[in-house]
């Protein structure tokens, strides 16, 4: 399991964690976010018993910090190598497939894997590398903007609901019972037959399901920020809400949104193909891996490469972005489990 | 208990209200016309109107949906399939049985495969099963569960012969569905298991039954499991919606007759009053499901009882999630 890899692999962290997470409390959001007249005064006692440690600190950010705790965690970063090979895969897809996605060739249907087809061919006799080739884009398109759209929803209504409290807070965290009263993937399929197939239509379906997590995530993030004196501070020197909450609170909330997005992108990468899977998703001839799926499922029988390379194009993915995910949550948020 | 039970229960209402408003409102928003759809395209504009009419389809949006909302709480009306002309309650509740019989093998399995090894991995921590059995959770948390339903056909019906691949008529049809669903639940509830073992047998009265003398054996089924058991139980809670969720997938796969393949058929044939109608239905009873593990939750675990018998008698278990959410935070930071 990644996290013990971090405490074992890792003894540094530990004493880096401790001054990270007081600079976070303090200084750190201070430093970032506010003027920098207002960051001496409330340095204080950190500054001016060591004044290296603010050169230090100011050379070490937090992020910094956490990418140094990520590279130390192996299998984080075989995660990240391997996602960052897929989304080259993504971009670079028409140099790299040796056919386009929706070149058919009946005579050649079901060609098993040789050395031109190294991965078989389908149905209708297409290259099924370069299908899916072509279908890391879609998966990686929509894993990616259907979590941006959920995620930047939830943390609106999240960062709402936490910083104005009281009626708002209860109103939008009820919406949010009500969205998660329903499995995700539920609402993603009842969503989708009611706005149609389609690439748009069907991010749209995965992200709502999606904002519950990340609005609960921000707001419990936010409900601790929002007491703290440098709050108060900007507060008092009449600062505005909207600026609060952007300068002042959401780069205090930032971790625990990363992590929720990464791990998000896989769920969010695994219902769209399900979508795909049952019918509801993108629509033919375009390579989708749970498409891809959907339509080699009765060959399957006599041709097993139609269903096994797409389905380890997806475990594969979804692999990375766990491994990727678990390994900045410890990198990021070294006290969380 | 049976205080905070209907404190629930009272709290449940409003979450279900919105629920049924979400679902009628996809339906309001779905292309089609539903007099059409169920006439055939070859009706006359006069039958259809008619029909409309009959239906209460002309009336505005909110009369409408009032309309619907008083058919469910009177007559348990959730409208009439497009296909058949039956009640969707009907069509839906016929489908059910197998749909919760499949649900509740697939948490049966998840436990199965999930606990055992999550208390093995902690009871030996970092030795070699331990890490297979981490690997292991780590690819099945990671596989969707339509593929691994196919690769369990390949294997088990096409290349062994040994169960069938499709249908559902008698026990050896659920092996392959549940074990589908089970898998990546178990890999959830084993990495659940293990590290709340973990905690658990670092406390003090594990050290103190070692001290004096207790079998291991017995200190760890009898006194950690006990307590290591309880954060699991909300895990299979929440993993029993996600089933619920995932059986539409595997009872697409292997032809199971549930609600899932009711719901995919009617997607295709844009029978949406099925599709709706599934889809308020399973959320409710994955509302009632939550509910009844939050009660097991404070059965089994006396603190958590004297907790909601506190001085205001009455804590929601809901806002205490949220609360918790903060308290989590909190301690991060500090």
């Amino acid at each position: 399991m990644p996290e013990k890899k971090v405490v074992k692999g890792a003894g540094a962290p530990k004493s880096q964690a401790v001054s990270d997470a007081a600079g976070r409390t303090g200084h750190g959001a201070m430093n970032r976010a506010a003027g920098r007249s207002e960051s001496n005064a409330a340095n204080g006692t950190a500054g001016m018993a060591e004044p290296d440690d603010i050169s230090m600190y100011k050379k070490q950010s937090q992020l910094v910090q956490a990418w140094g705790r990520l590279r130390k965690n192996r299998v984080a970063i075989a995660g990240m190598v391997i996602l960052l090979v897929l989304m080259f895969c993504a971009v670079f897809a028409e140099q790299l497939a040796p056919y386009g996605y929706d070149d058919q060739d009946v005579m050649r249907r079901f060609t098993f894997p040789c050395r031109e087809f190294p991965f078989g061919t389908d149905n209708l006799g297409r290259c099924i590398y370069s299908r899916i080739l072509y279908g890391s884009r879609i998966s990686l398109l929509i894993g990616f903007v259907a979590t941006g759209m959920g995620a930047a929803a939830g943390t609106v209504l999240g960062a709402v609901a936490g910083y104005y409290g009281k009626g708002t807070d209860n109103m939008i965290m009820r919406f949010c019972d009500i969205l998660q009263a329903i499995p995700s993937l539920l609402l993603a399929i009842a969503i989708a037959a009611a706005l149609g197939s389609g690439l748009f239509n069907m991010m749209l379906a995965i992200s709502i399901g999606a904002i519950p997590r990340y609005a609960r995530t921000v707001r419990a993030s936010i409900l601790t920020v929002k007491e703290q004196e440098f709050i108060e501070a900007a507060h008092a020197i009449g600062a505005g809400d909207i600026r609060i909450i952007m300068k002042h609170i959401f780069p205090n909330c930032l971790a625990p949104i990363i992590v929720q997005v990464t791990l998000g992108v896989a769920g969010s990468i695994i219902n769209a193909a399900s979508l795909s899977f049952i019918g509801l998703g993108v629509q033919a001839p375009a390579a989708e891996w749970g498409s891809m799926l959907s339509a080699g499922r009765q060959y399957v029988r006599d041709y097993w490469f139609v269903v096994m390379f797409p389905g380890l194009a997806i475990m594969t993915t979804i692999l990375s972005l766990n491994l990727f995910g678990d390994g900045l949550r410890d990198a990021l948020d070294p006290k969380l489990k | 208990m049976l205080k905070y039970t209907m404190k629930r229960l009272v709290l449940m209402i409003p979450v279900l209200l919105g629920v049924s408003f979400v679902v009628f409102l996809l339906m309001y928003i779905s292309p089609g016309d539903p007099a059409k759809m169920i006439l055939g395209e070859m009706a006359e504009a006069k039958e259809v109107e008619a029909l409309r009419e009959s239906l209460g389809l002309n009336a505005g949006f909110w009369e409408r949906y009032l309309n619907y909302m008083k058919d469910i709480v009177l007559y348990g009306d959730l409208g009439i399939s497009y296909a058949t002309r039956e009640p969707v309650l009907t069509e839906v509740m016929e489908r059910f049985p197998i749909t919760l019989r499949l649900a509740s093998s697939g948490v049966l399995v998840s436990l199965c495969i999930g606990v055992p090894c999550g208390i093995i991995a902690a009871t030996r921590q970092y030795s070699i099963f331990d890490h297979v059995a981490t690997v292991l959770s780590l690819l099945g948390n990671s596989m969707p569960a339509f593929w691994m339903g196919i690769l369990l056909i390949l294997v088990f019906s096409v290349q062994l012969g040994w169960l069938p691949s499709s249908g559902y008529s008698s026990f050896s049809y659920m092996i392959l569905p549940a074990l589908t669903l089970g898998t990546s639940s178990a890999a959830v509830i084993m990495r659940m298991t293990r590290s709340s073992m973990l905690e658990v047998i670092r406390q003090d009265y594990i050290r103190t039954a070692r001290s004096k003398g207790q079998k291991e054996s017995v200190v760890i089924y009898f006194h950690a499991l006990k307590n290591a058991l309880i954060p699991v139980i909300t895990a299979v809670g929440l993993q029993f919606g996600m089933l619920l969720g995932g059986s539409i997938l595997t009872e697409t796969i292997f032809s199971v007759p549930g609600i899932g393949k009711l719901m995919v058929d009617s997607i295709k044939n844009r029978n949406y009053p099925i599709v709706q109608g599934g889809v308020l239905i399973l959320a409710v009873i994955f509302s009632f499901v939550n509910l009844a593990v939050d009660l097991l939750y404070a059965y089994v675990d006396p603190r958590i009882k004297s907790q909601y018998r506190g001085a205001k008698g009455t804590l929601k278990r809901e806002k205490n999630e949220e609360e918790e959410e903060v308290q989590g935070c909190r301690k991060r930071r500090s």
